[in-house]
């Protein structure tokens, strides 16, 4: 066997624990050298919990994100940055990562209903893979019903930031997209927290969330933007968001069955 | 009541017991997001030296929550015996640390411990732990002696139990029962066969209890199963007569944290009697399975104790084990990496934060395991975790949890592999359980020594767990 083959999922092909694995992607079968992991599913683990770090800590090249969200043609791209000043004080104090440094440059002189704010979260990797195409179909599926403010880009943030982001921009829809904690399988998903009427306090019992958003393993992008889509919808009639629209027949059975199945 | 010490030439000052505890804990990230913190080095040495001349006594009069607005605080006040105290009554927390080593390398010192401890209240157990070292957590927590059993016995010297833990995320049977097939066949499941259910919905969680207890009768395997459920669910679900062996819950060190978890003292009891009332152990009858970790009071927002200060989640995390010593509990652990790098960032201080909890566990009487585990954003990795791994098995831990290859894939975090259970009990000596050892012996998994033998999946009775036939 050569250890240097760590991609495949199988040892041999004669393995018998092939038919297990489709029942799960959990690590079974690994096999025994003496009492401890073989080398290859030891290089196997490390490969995975070495790109579930890189996705955590290589810092959002917003740059790069930029000229997709300008096309978007809602006006230009703004920027915000939390108050924690680099990773190491963003991983130690979610309070700073919850505020901004400062919210020049945005203004409530607009006439937005929806604000959509991507953020690093803690993949900054998944808002780099996922995160223009995502709110690409986010703009598409709201429509034309409801005007939606130039994007705005945030980072070392936590989720509460967009807070701060909405009530300046004095829209009743916040919706906030951010790289959720990467798994050692997965590295790159994305969540959608939806706040109606956001302002700084807002609990997180008073936000919706969709998760486990990265095509083509998890949720893709046309589907989660339908989802927001519906609970934008709901909390706008409910005039809010969280358990309370959850629980509420503002939503249709598919919005309600894909929030249910969420982690 | 002000506390002060002056080193090198600088006095410092401490507003209190609830402030001279935190600031004499080693450093960890979560009191310093609750602002309790040292502000230095050196600070927190001066209140080491404070905090080790407080009388033991001190915590009987001066409470870091008050006993008027918590019911953890009167739980552990009220129980307290005035006889088992007598014998460290006179002690300093700084004296207690003596005592308690110098009791260590007695003969009887597992006797003492034992003697002792309903004596102890969680706060002068959290206070002494800040005084020692690593090596004094281990030293102390080996020769102290506490067992549980209900189908297996859990704790005894020279032996190390193992939570098998087959998450799925979608609590799918054939993929649960594969990861329970994977850690059978490596010896894991001593402690329990424990599933953390992707939803709270009953029917689920009875799907999971049938499939559990249907596989223990099939192979006569002694064991017992747990899905990990809302208390309230799984009282339930025993009124309905599913087949519950242990009753879960995750509690916390104040009023205020057990209700953001929907649980109050009251509530835990009755569980506690109503899983007593089935009488489904056979060579014990405890029931309860509780799990902790510090940082939990503080993420609720329900750390703050006397005059308003937050109390350092050590402390707070000690409260916890107060409330768990009240139920009798078969199990206990501290999940101590899991909660992130805003409580404990890296893998220092999960080591450190996983030696303070199996001690102060211990110490109190609780039949005490650890969730040894980081997540993808805290500063560790399978090193640290080797290390907490190793330093508990020489401390005598009852038990860790274990997943397939330390990948749960399920709650998206890292705990232990069955592998390094295997490891663990390798080089140190260690077995399984005695009743789960001799099961595993007539199925020729074991040898005399208790050591898990290699298996041949296909030639394995056991095979049929997964396949469904």
């Amino acid at each position: 066997m050569s250890i240097g083959d760590a991609g495949s999922p199988d040892v041999t092909a004669s393995d018998p624990w092939s038919g297990l694995r489709r029942t799960t992607q959990a690590r079974i079968g690994l096999g025994r050298a003496g009492s401890s992991l073989p080398t290859r599913r030891e290089l196997e683990f490390r490969a995975a919990h070495a790109a579930a770090r890189d996705a955590v800590h290589e810092p959002l090249d917003v740059d790069a994100l930029v000229p997709g969200l300008d096309a978007l043609g809602l006006g230009p791209t703004r920027r915000v940055r939390s108050l924690a000043e680099g990773r190491g004080e963003y991983l130690r104090r979610p309070d700073l990562g919850r505020r901004p440094a400062s919210l020049d440059g945005l203004d409530a002189g607009g006439d937005a209903d929806v604000a959509v704010v991507l953020a690093d979260g803690l993949s900054p990797r998944a808002v780099a893979e996922h995160g223009v195409a995502l709110v690409t179909a986010l703009v598409d599926a709201l429509g034309t019903g409801l005007r939606v403010a130039a994007p705005v880009v945030a980072t070392q943030a936590r989720v509460a930031l967009g807070d701060h982001v909405g009530a300046a921009l004095g829209v009743q829809t916040l919706l906030v997209v951010i790289g959720e904690r990467p798994g050692l399988s997965v590295a790159d998903s994305l969540g959608i927290y939806l706040t109606h009427d956001p302002r700084p306090g807002r609990t997180d019992a008073e936000r919706n969330c969709i998760s486990n958003i990265h095509p083509p393993d998890g949720l893709g992008y046309a589907a989660a933007a339908r989802v927001a889509a519906a609970l934008v919808d709901g909390s706008r009639r409910l005039g809010r968001s969280g358990v309370a629209l959850k629980d509420s027949s503002a939503l249709d059975d598919a919005t309600a069955e894909a929030l249910d199945t969420g982690p | 009541m002000i506390r002060r010490h002056t080193l090198g030439g600088r006095t410092y000052t401490f507003d209190g017991l609830v402030d001279l505890m935190a600031k004499a804990t080693p450093v960890r990230s979560g009191d310093q997001l609750a602002g309790c913190a040292a502000e230095s080095d050196a600070e927190r040495a001066a209140a080491a030296w404070a905090l080790a001349d407080e009388p033991l006594a001190t915590f009987l009069q001066e409470q870091v929550v008050p006993y008027e607005s918590d019911e953890v605080t009167r739980l552990i006040v009220d129980a307290h015996d005035a006889e088992a105290f007598a014998p460290v009554a006179h002690l300093t927390v700084g004296g207690f640390r003596d005592w308690l080593l110098a009791t260590s390398t007695r003969p009887d010192a597992a006797a003492t411990l034992t003697t002792v401890a309903p004596g102890l209240t969680p706060e002068m157990v959290a206070a002494v732990s800040k005084l020692m070292r690593n090596q004094d957590l281990v030293l102390v927590a080996q020769a102290a002696r506490v067992t549980s059993a209900f189908r297996t016995t859990i704790g005894l010297p020279g032996r190390i139990a193992t939570r098998l833990q087959p998450n799925h995320p979608t609590d799918d049977p054939a993929g649960i029962a594969a990861a329970t097939l994977d850690g059978l066949l490596m010896g894991s499941g001593d402690a329990v066969i424990g599933i953390n259910p992707a939803t709270d919905s009953p029917q689920a969680t009875a799907r999971l209890l049938h499939l559990l207890d249907d596989l223990r009768q099939r192979f006569d395997i002694p064991m017992q199963s747990c899905v990990l459920s809302h208390v309230t669910t799984t009282v339930d679900l025993i009124e309905q007569g599913a087949p519950v062996d242990l009753v879960f819950q995750s509690v916390a060190g104040t009023e205020g944290a057990n209700a953001s978890f929907g649980v109050d003292v009251r509530m835990l009891l009755e569980a506690n009697e109503a899983g007593r009332s089935l009488g489904r152990g056979t060579v014990g009858d405890q029931v309860m399975y509780l799990e902790t970790g510090q940082g939990s009071a503080l993420s609720a927002g329900a750390h703050l104790g006397t005059g308003g200060r937050p109390v350092d989640q050590q402390t707070l995390e000690t409260r916890a084990y107060g409330l768990a010593r009240a139920l009798d509990p078969l199990l206990v652990n501290t999940v101590v990496g899991f909660i992130g790098p805003e409580y404990l960032y890296d893998g220092k201080q999960i080591v450190r934060a996983g030696l303070e909890d199996h001690f102060c566990g211990k110490l109190l009487g609780l039949p005490m395991g650890v969730d040894v585990c980081y997540t993808n954003h805290a500063e560790a990795d399978s090193d640290d975790m080797d290390t907490l791994l190793t330093l508990l098995g020489v401390a005598g831990a009852a038990f860790v949890i274990a997943v397939p290859g330390a990948d749960d894939v399920m709650l998206g975090y890292q705990s232990l592999s069955f592998h390094d259970a295997l490891y663990v009990r390798q080089v140190l000596g260690l077995r399984p359980a005695p009743e789960f050892e001799a099961w595993l012996a007539g199925l020729g998994m074991a040898d005399g020594q208790g050591r898990v033998l290699p298996v041949d999946l296909d030639a394995s009775p056991l095979l049929s767990i997964a396949s469904g036939s």
